[in-house]
């Protein structure tokens, strides 16, 4: 199906990630089209948010190999053999992708207009004012214009997930990684977040790779889910399908189970 | 022996004016270097690189395990002849404490470093900030700032060691107050405005500390 003419974003090639005795993904492959947005779900420690990790390299592989928009992330090669890849070849590649974490991870030493701008101005060199300027039609984006000034800890947990958020796009990413982001928020803000989620997605032309336990969410914002289980891929398929008729046992037992919580 | 206000009045000025001038200097110049010195020690300490990591441990516990005062004599009375660097006595004493407090520093900025989140380092890379800059504008500063009462307390701590410089021939307030009792052998005056003048500062001192902390607590 795929040619030339369409390279993947994301390709998963035999990947293996290993914690000692425990092995987390045995040789994933999967891959992601440019702009495509995938939902990736299964139970607790079936592998989901260590792939995201692996993606913003938090973590290394334990084998095979990961590209990202035709490079290789996990690797260079140097003389006939491939090494593992130094800072230096990874900085250019890990500009594409942007991550929002499930505890936000704002930055509590700066305030909310600082948060956004940081990256642009030190990673990317942009000049500063251009930066704020930016950063401020982000938060008008997510509905924060007036927040601009103020401390991360005055701010409740949606509002600082949506500032998170406008701290990934300002980095202008091309591919938005989402780790369980409204997990760890008060459930009557979930809805704010996920919508304003919903809004990015179809008004851009990211490659979203999701991990959530939100299956309504999942339905809205996906071309594609994936059920994982026990680090491997077991049923890939457009959510219509996944959710409304899924092939598997395993994954009729995980909606079942979701479900009824 | 009575308390004699006249000598109290007559020996006041010059102790805290010379005295105290020599006891700030001491304090202050010692917890600049102990403070600097201690975050250089704390970052070496976290090098990958074991031929950068151990002997820069060697040196914390040596200098840890040995009195403060064993290391001024080295630094006053053995440098000179044996390795050719003089410096004078102030100098001198200012390094011994700087040295000697770093190594304990050191300790309080690595727990500090510790007890930033792991999610702020991640949210950096993911933010694709260059690695210094991940040091400079996001852990230290929030490292610094969890450590500052422990920091404020080795202020004191300097401040109340510093009249050991007495021993290498610095003559801060305490000194100063033996000279002045040595002339005519009244020690209650000159020896009793001396730890008043420590009790004056250090008390203050930690009460402010203590309210740094909570203020840090809660903010």
């Amino acid at each position: 199906m795929n040619t030339d003419e369409t390279p993947w974003m994301i390709r998963f090639d035999k990947v293996v990630k290993r914690y000692g005795d425990n092995t987390v993904l045995r040789e994933l492959d999967f891959h992601v089209r440019p702009g495509e947005r995938v939902t990736l779900i299964g139970p607790s420690g079936s592998g989901k948010t260590t792939i995201l990790r692996l993606l913003m390299t938090l973590e290394k592989v334990s084998g095979g190999l990961i590209e990202v928009d035709g490079e290789c992330l996990t690797h260079i090669r140097r003389g006939d053999k491939r090494v593992p890849a130094d800072e230096k070849h990874i900085r250019p590649i890990r500009r594409k992708i942007g991550m929002v974490f499930q505890q936000f991870n704002l930055f509590p030493n700066m305030n909310v207009l600082r948060n956004i701008t940081e990256a642009p101005v030190r990673a990317l060199g942009r000049p500063r004012a251009e930066a704020e300027a930016k950063a401020r039609e982000l938060l008008d984006m997510v509905g924060l214009a007036d927040k601009a000034l103020e401390h991360p800890s005055r701010l409740s947990g949606g509002q600082q997930q949506r500032v998170a958020i406008a701290r990934a796009l300002a980095m202008e990413p091309e591919i938005l990684l989402l780790d369980e982001v409204t997990s760890a928020l008060d459930p009557e803000l979930v809805t704010g977040v996920q919508d304003l989620l919903r809004d990015i997605a179809s008004s851009s032309d990211l490659t979203i790779l999701c991990v959530t336990h939100e299956m309504g969410f999942a339905r809205d914002i996906s071309h594609r889910v994936l059920m994982f289980d026990q680090g491997q891929i077991v049923e890939d398929g457009p959510p219509e399908k996944i959710f409304s008729d899924p092939a598997e046992q395993r994954t009729r037992d995980f909606l079942q189970a979701v479900i009824q919580t | 022996m009575d308390w004699s206000w006249d000598r109290a009045w007559e020996i006041a000025p010059e102790l805290f004016t010379r005295g105290l001038a020599v006891t700030l200097q001491a304090t202050l110049g010692g917890a600049v270097l102990a403070f600097t010195l201690g975050l250089a020690l704390a970052l070496l300490l976290r090098s990958r690189r074991p031929w950068v990591r151990l002997p820069v441990r060697g040196f914390v516990e040596v200098v840890r395990s040995t009195p403060l005062l064993a290391q001024l004599f080295i630094l006053y009375y053995v440098f000179p002849s044996t390795f050719g660097i003089t410096m004078s006595a102030l100098t001198t004493g200012i390094v011994g404490l700087g040295v000697h407090y770093a190594t304990y520093t050191a300790e309080v900025y690595r727990s500090g470093i510790d007890g930033v989140p792991r999610g702020q380092w991640e949210a950096a890379v993911a933010l694709n900030l260059p690695r210094f800059r991940t040091w400079t504008g996001v852990i230290l500063p929030q490292a610094i700032r969890r450590v500052l009462p422990a920091l404020g307390n080795y202020l004191i701590g300097i401040f109340k060691e510093s009249p050991q410089l007495a021993l290498i021939t610095v003559v801060d307030v305490l000194g100063l107050a033996r000279i002045l009792a040595a002339e005519d052998f009244r020690y209650l005056e000159p020896l009793t405005l001396a730890g008043l003048f420590f009790l004056v500062i250090a008390i203050p001192s930690s009460i402010l500390v203590r309210r740094l902390e909570r203020r840090l607590e809660h903010g």
